[in-house]
């Protein structure tokens, strides 16, 4: 089976797919990184986010084969639970997640935006989410998650 | 069983990926650390040992262990709804322990009592005190105990920190060295004495509720993200039609993806492969032949078609009072109200695994019905129902019963062909295609009001699917198509309550016209049945308002005698600073028009009670409706964790808000249409409003459920603040851009 050479959270990894159209989702839960949830595989629910060299990305439209050389960070890669990245740590002391079957996308498509734009409005911010779906409504404390990791508000 | 058909294709065995994390607490900086213990552990593949599970018995829901922690067995589990907090903090509360010394365990046949679907917001308010009065129960036998050995008299002691102890102060004696083996050997006492609430420490707090650190880092285990070694993935391919018939299967189709194998049992048509994604691109390529079937109603003529029935009988459900003589200046006002079919909407579509073998089977499973399934499973599975085990981990939120059960039954059939454990995720398409859905729900009401307003006369008639009586669970699909032994009937939870007027009225009836069926699979949908039926009364008694040309909400609190009702209207109406005056308000020919709304529920006539105010900008133009403001007043009573109450009332706000404006299954002839996110639109963060809630604590009163009652109100509360908006009543949902730019006209 070919390998694809990838760089995730910071390590390098080979990722094994019998088809270069995998999408990326699938490599990384394979390899045990199983915080990036699938939840269309079309693009529409944001579930899956992920950085591809710093960018956010839908993990089940990317394929692996394009991601060989890039570098990729999900939510594992972050922050942990002793050590909580800054937006992670917003999420906790916000109490976001119901089921918390999205949050890995809302923090992931977060970490996206706040790499660009360290200080964004709350407006820039509900953009930016427009296309993550919750379903159980942690959509406010979603937002004031993120305004509390830029350091507005908490 | 019908032909099973596999490829000979030997299926390479794999070590199956681990997951999960082992953790430990968590503080930070300006948080309250918990400590809780029993988050992040992994769970275990086999799970615990089987243990008593007699919901009678002391045993059945607590076990005192030698390190002098406490473990609580809950039938009811967390949905993300804060039970996990919740729970620990009752049972920690009534024992006299650190709540960080509870470890929990939820909803494992084998090792948790049957405490009923975790369904109707029972959660707390039967779960929960269930395992205080057994926590109540061990609590007087420890102190007993500790009495003999300490000589003392019991009301001189207390439990605390795990121990019992004198009140004076003094050494105590460890719970664990107050109990052989660990165990009660007890009946729950429903009349144990329970702590008196003024001395409560740990119920009332609104301490973190312990998944959300490892939900935030990725280490909570889903059932997604579990695996047994060996595991299989396995995808069904389900028909283009309903009801078709599977005629053949090409497995040539798919002879270029390797190992793959097919399974096919009567019409029920699924693959298996060693990875994911072999398994997605072989249901996706697998060619098969299916018979015609278009037996679903049009669409578009649903309303007629629920009219037209056919009916299983008629029923009054509700008749109090007298009507008297009409005065000749009574008016009577007639309308109907229409709910449209909608889905649970996962983000996450529904996923098991399930190792079947020839003796025995075990199930993860996300159901909210663990024990009851596991009668469903034993049958179709042909297994003594001690040989199946039901273990739950968590799914993404459901909200009443999604395709869980289903998507378990499917690994569970793939499962038993295979030899193999395998597990099942369903595709976006399957979720939203063949998830049990909320049923339609029409209403006509008539109501007579005097001069003043007073309800003189109210009848609320519905057509609403009749539930079949005694079944035991909701047929699933899988064994549906493989032809094989399950109960047969519909369920839809408990749809025809909170449909008549929580005011006053000289005479108030309610009667059912039971449908015998529905056009798709129905189940419990959050609020079953209370959103539509909130919606038309609480829409209607703002029209009743509007003819008696009397302010909305002074109309309500006339006609509310119920001391807790009128209390959450008045809040809910203060925080909108809500002046008197006529409905619709001034401002209806703007080209925005704003208007504010106000509706009330008493959920289930007698649990939590909500209202909700709203302000809306309606553009006349594009017949968008903004919603900017929520204002939400709640009662449940005691409040076991704040903060987790407050989460709850947030998502049912905001999802009914999503139901109300924008959702609405299609479907053709055939099977449903819109089976993705851009076909079935959810709320989105630019539609979030501002919401403000007042969440009132009771600590004397029982504790009330919170999964569902501010949901009931919200669909009322918008449509009456459109009506005040525009002067224009919506009476069918949901209330989209086209449907509002038409109704204004």
């Amino acid at each position: 089976m070919p390998a694809y050479e990838l760089r995730i959270n910071g390590l390098p990894r080979h990722a094994k797919a019998s088809d270069p159209d995998q999408p990326l989702l699938y490599a990384l839960r394979s390899l045990g990184l199983t915080a990036t949830k699938f939840g269309c595989g079309l693009g529409q629910c944001g579930a899956c986010t992920v950085l591809v060299d710093g960018q956010a990305q839908r993990s089940c439209l990317t394929t692996v084969a394009d991601c060989e050389g890039k570098s990729i960070t999900t939510l594992e890669g972050l922050g942990s639970i002793v050590t909580p990245h800054p937006i992670q740590a917003a999420f906790i002391a916000e109490q976001v997640p119901q089921c918390g079957y999205c949050t890995s996308g809302m923090i992931m498509t977060a970490a996206g935006l706040l790499a660009r734009n360290a200080k964004p409005s709350e407006a820039d911010i509900r953009a930016e989410l427009e296309g993550n779906l919750c379903r159980c409504g942690s959509h406010i404390r979603v937002v004031r998650a993120v305004l509390r990791a830029s350091g507005q508000g908490g | 069983m019908g032909a099973l058909t596999t490829r000979k294709d030997t299926v390479s065995r794999r070590a199956a990926l681990r997951t999960g994390a082992l953790i430990v607490s968590f503080g930070l900086a300006g948080w309250p650390a918990s400590g809780w213990p029993q988050e992040g552990a992994t769970p275990l593949k086999s799970g615990p040992a089987p243990r008593p599970v007699d919901p009678h018995q002391v045993d059945g829901f607590l076990a005192v262990n030698a390190d002098g922690s406490v473990t609580i067995f809950s039938g009811k589990v967390d949905l993300g709804t804060g039970l996990r907090a919740a729970i620990p903090q009752m049972a920690a509360e009534e024992l006299g322990i650190d709540v960080a010394k509870i470890k929990l365990i939820e909803g494992d046949t084998a090792t948790t009592p049957d405490q009923g679907p975790t369904s109707g917001s029972t959660g707390i308010m039967r779960g929960g005190i269930q395992i205080r009065q057994a926590a109540a129960t061990a609590r007087r036998v420890l102190i007993e105990r500790a009495a003999q050995r300490l000589n003392a008299a019991p009301d001189s002691l207390e439990t605390a920190d795990g121990h019992v102890r004198p009140k004076s102060g003094g050494d105590g004696i460890k719970f664990a060295d107050l109990i052989d083996n660990g165990r009660f050997n007890l009946t729950v006492d429903p009349k144990a004495p329970l702590k008196d609430p003024n001395t409560y420490t740990i119920v009332g707090k609104s301490l973190p509720r312990p998944d959300v650190p490892a939900k935030v880092t990725g280490s909570h285990v889903y059932v997604h993200d579990f695996s047994v070694p060996d595991m299989l993935h396995g995808r069904v391919v389900r028909p283009p039609a309903i009801g078709a018939k599977l005629v053949s299967v090409d497995e040539d189709s798919i002879k270029d993806l390797t190992g793959v194998r097919v399974v096919h049992i009567g019409d029920f048509l699924g693959v298996v492969a060693d990875d994911e994604w072999t398994a997605v691109r072989a249901a996706r390529a697998l060619k098969a032949t299916w018979s015609e079937w278009n037996g679903l109603p049009d669409q578009k003529e649903l309303i007629a078609a629920l009219r037209a029935g056919p009916l299983a009988r008629d029923e009054e459900l509700a008749s109090r009072g007298e009507a008297g003589t009409a005065p000749a200046d009574a008016k009577t006002i007639k309308a109907t109200y229409f709910w449209p079919i909608q889905t649970h909407g996962s983000i996450g579509p529904s996923c098991a695994i399930a190792d079947v073998k020839p003796n025995q089977a075990t199930i993860w499973t996300a159901s909210q019905s663990t024990h009851r399934y596991r009668h469903a499973f034993a049958k179709f599975l042909d297994l003594p129902l001690q040989a199946v085990r039901l273990i739950y981990l968590d799914g993404a939120g459901c909200y009443g019963m999604n395709g869980h059960e289903d998507a378990a039954a499917d690994a569970a059939l793939l499962s038993k062909a295979t030899g193999r454990p395998v597990r099942v995720q369903w595709m976006r398409q399957d979720e939203h295609g063949w998830d049990p859905k909320g049923p339609p729900q029409l209403l006509d009401l008539v109501a007579t009001i005097d001069a003043d307003g007073r309800i003189l006369d109210w009848l609320t008639q519905m057509w609403i699917p009749e539930a079949t009586k005694g079944l035991p669970s909701i047929p699933l699909l899988g064994p549906q198509a493989a032809g094989l032994d399950q109960a047969h009937g519909i369920a839809t939870g408990l749809i025809s309550q909170n449909a008549e007027p929580p005011y006053d009225a000289d005479r108030s009836r309610v009667i059912a016209h039971w449908l015998t069926d529905t056009p798709l699979r129905p189940a419990h949908i959050r609020a079953p049945g209370k959103i539509a039926n909130c919606f038309a009364i609480e829409s209607f008694i703002d029209e009743l308002a509007a003819a008696a040309e009397q302010d909305p909400l002074a109309f309500r609190l006339r006609g509310l005698s119920d001391r807790r009702g009128i209390e959450v209207l008045k809040r809910a109406a203060a925080m909108l600073n809500w002046q008197p005056r006529l409905s619709p308000g001034p401002n209806i020919r703007s080209p925005i028009s704003r208007g504010r709304g106000v509706a009330f529920v008493h959920y289930k006539n007698q649990e939590t009670l909500v209202a909700i105010g709203m302000e809306v900008a309606v553009e006349h133009a594009s017949g968008t409706v903004s919603v900017e403001r929520v204002v939400c007043a709640h009662d449940c009573g005691l409040m076991i964790n704040p903060d987790a109450v407050r989460a709850q009332v947030e998502g049912n706000i905001l999802q009914t808000l999503s139901r109300a404006l924008m959702e609405e299954v299609k479907f053709d002839h055939s099977h449903v249409t819109s089976v993705d996110w851009s076909t079935y639109p959810i709320l989105t963060f630019s539609d979030v409003p501002k919401v403000e809630i007042d969440l009132i604590d009771r600590p004397t009163e029982p504790p009330l459920g919170v999964g569902e009652a501010a949901s009931a109100p919200v669909a009322a509360a918008l449509a009456n603040a459109i009506f005040d908006a525009t002067g224009v009543r919506l009476r069918r949902a949901p209330f989209t851009k086209e449907r509002v730019k038409a109704a204004i006209g």
